[in-house]
């Protein structure tokens, strides 16, 4: 998929910078994702990529520039010509065409697999619970655990419970779907079935935003790779330019880990 | 072990086949220590119950005959009344507090810290009394705005009854401890499940009452059931404020018979019965809320558990072709 200038893009960040305390950990990122692309982000530890995806859907606030979702400012609104703060209530509805998938993947414990599944559905989207229950089933059947709906998480493998996780996140029908390093706990035989399931997401044209280590799932899923590193965004570009032909010292030096 | 002994351990060695045994064929050692020891507890039990029951000084006929009586009952609803309000109002505004203790917002919070502190810091009894004589403190109780006018009023002694004076005094020290309680139980629950619902959309009281309370209870359970005792046993202070509870009924009976040790031993026994009910009661409770533990798995899960994992792998193409390869 290509980004052509007559699409309107479903995500437009501009000028984000976030600071914990006296640490700028976002610098002034600048980014648009087109409905329907697969966006890998890549780089270093520390380099804010998790803060930079947990400011897309409010879960931390930032200190200057702006984040539009699907036509929607993040967080605030244009009250005659003011920009207003969103209260709890308006920022919760904010959140509900964004999914999102945990590295410690953050299953209820106290629910069973399809309870994971409807509870935002039920609670949040206000569908009938046969409906949703329906739609889980479906869901959870499509990343291959038809047979463990009614196991709670902790009877589950960590890929297991992660393809649940995902299955959560689609069932509230989301725009957008925000993976943050989502194979990071998993032990290395566990990583190829959860990477498959998120390479048919992509596939199916779900407008994706992941935080991964996995270069290889970067290669062949991705429709723009980004390299990011002490809060800035280092380079850009589709992946066989960014991963096969790196421009700048710290991405080669980054990527050089990898092979 | 012999091998081991022998120093000539070898894995494959004919020894393995004679020295390694199928631990399911087994035999279980006679427990000879363990039937002693519980033949010896049974008999000083049983000892025990043989001259407490033969001692004339308990008065049993006398126990017999007032365990049922209509003032005993009387003051057993009393008690399990009181208690039952008394807790229920402590759980929910105990809840609140720990809920204010917890958040952002400073004037809650300093308001629910100041509460904890007043109402865990004095003597119940004096509470109590307090309560009971607000009348002579307060004449009138009435809504007011802040030093404006009064909206409405009531006379406070038609407003605080022995029965309601008890009830708040109990109830709002009872919220005290349960705040804390809670606010433990809160605190205990990963910051994850909290975030992942607010990722959801989830409204910060759906987020509590659906992922974060269902989890710290948990941890609340086993306290709770302590306060609910303490809290049986609390009730009989407020005989001071002539409440007729169920021990101020057994002793307004032997102030009558002077039959001292049977009427108590008459009270003792009901409230060793209401323990253990609640007892049980919190067994189940408790069980409930550990059910996302792997040890409570429920036989259909075990039994998907052992099946083959080919039947549960993803669509699309096999793990083994996956991209991660490429990257290694
Ligand atoms: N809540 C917080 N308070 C203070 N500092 C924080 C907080 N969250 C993150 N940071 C800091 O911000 C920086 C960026 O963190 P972030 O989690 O975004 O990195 P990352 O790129 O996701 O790294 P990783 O690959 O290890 O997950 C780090 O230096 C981290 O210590
Ligand atoms: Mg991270």
């Amino acid at each position: 998929m290509t980004v052509t200038a007559t699409v309107e893009p479903l995500v437009k960040a501009r000028n984000v910078h976030k600071a914990f305390g006296d640490v700028e950990v976002l610098k002034g990122i600048d980014m648009d994702v087109a409905p329907g692309e697969v966006v890998v982000i890549l780089g270093p530890s520390g380099s804010g990529k998790s803060t930079f995806l947990r400011c897309i859907n409010h879960l931390e606030s930032i200190d200057q520039g702006s984040i539009m979702v699907d036509g929607e400012q993040i967080g605030y609104e244009l009250r005659k010509e003011r920009l207003v703060k969103l209260g709890g209530y308006a920022i919760a509805r904010q959140r509900r065409k964004i999914g999102m998938v945990f590295q410690q993947f953050n299953l209820y414990p106290h629910m069973t697999a399809l309870q994971n599944v409807i509870e935002a559905p039920i609670g949040v989207h206000g569908e009938s619970r046969q409906a949703a229950t329906d739609n889980a089933m479906k869901l959870l059947d499509r990343v291959g655990l038809a047979s463990k709906v009614h196991n709670y998480p902790r009877q589950l493998s960590g890929g297991q419970q992660q393809r649940v996780a995902i299955a959560r996140a689609l069932a509230i029908r989301p725009k957008l779907m925000l993976f943050d390093e989502p194979t990071s706990a998993l032990d290395p035989e566990l990583v190829g079935e959860v990477l498959s399931t998120m390479r048919d997401l992509a596939d199916q044209g779900l407008t994706m935003i992941v935080v991964t280590h996995e270069i290889g799932f970067a290669r062949e899923a991705a429709d723009r790779v980004v390299f990011m590193d002490g809060g800035n965004i280092v380079e850009q570009g589709p992946p066989e330019q960014v991963i096969g032909n790196p421009q700048h010292a710290r991405t080669r030096a980054f990527l050089s880990r990898f092979i | 072990m012999s091998a081991l002994r022998d120093g000539t351990a070898s894995p494959s060695g004919a020894a393995d086949r004679t020295d390694l045994r199928d631990v399911a064929k087994a035999h279980r050692p006679f427990p000879l220590g363990r039937l002693i020891l519980w033949a010896v507890a049974i008999l000083i039990a049983a000892d025990f119950v043989w001259i407490v029951a033969g001692n004339e000084n308990f008065g049993w006929p006398v126990v017999a005959k007032y365990f049922f009586d209509p003032t005993v009952l009387q003051g057993l609803t009393v008690t399990l009344g009181l208690t039952v309000v008394a807790m229920t109002i402590g759980i929910v505004l105990g809840l609140l507090l720990a809920i204010a203790r917890l958040s952002q917002d400073g004037l809650a919070n300093t308001v629910a810290g100041l509460f904890i502190w007043f109402f865990r810091g004095t003597p119940l009894l004096v509470q109590l009394i307090f309560w009971y004589n607000l009348s002579t403190l307060f004449p009138e109780l009435s809504i007011t705005i802040p030093f404006g006018p009064k909206l409405v009023g009531w006379d406070t002694n038609s407003v605080i009854s022995p029965m309601t004076a008890a009830i708040v005094g109990l109830a709002l020290n009872e919220a005290a401890y349960m705040a804390e309680i809670i606010r433990g139980g809160l605190l205990s629950v990963d910051k994850g499940q909290a975030e992942t619902a607010e990722a959801f959309g989830m409204t910060r009281v759906r987020a509590l009452w659906r992922v974060i309370i269902p989890q710290a209870m948990r941890s609340i359970v086993p306290p709770t059931g302590n306060q609910l005792i303490s809290m049986i046993k609390a009730t009989s202070l407020v005989s001071v404020i002539a409440m007729a509870d169920l021990l101020y009924s057994v002793q307004s009976i032997y102030n009558r018979t002077f039959e001292v040790v049977p009427m108590l031993l008459v009270a003792v026994i009901w409230y060793l019965l209401i323990t253990s009910v609640l007892n049980v009661g919190q067994s189940y409770i408790e069980r409930y809320y550990s059910r996302g533990d792997r040890r409570s798995a429920p036989r259909a899960a075990r039994d998907a558990a052992t099946e083959a994992p080919a039947t549960e792998a993803p669509m699309g193409p096999s793990p083994t072709n996956v991209p991660q390869e490429a990257a290694r």
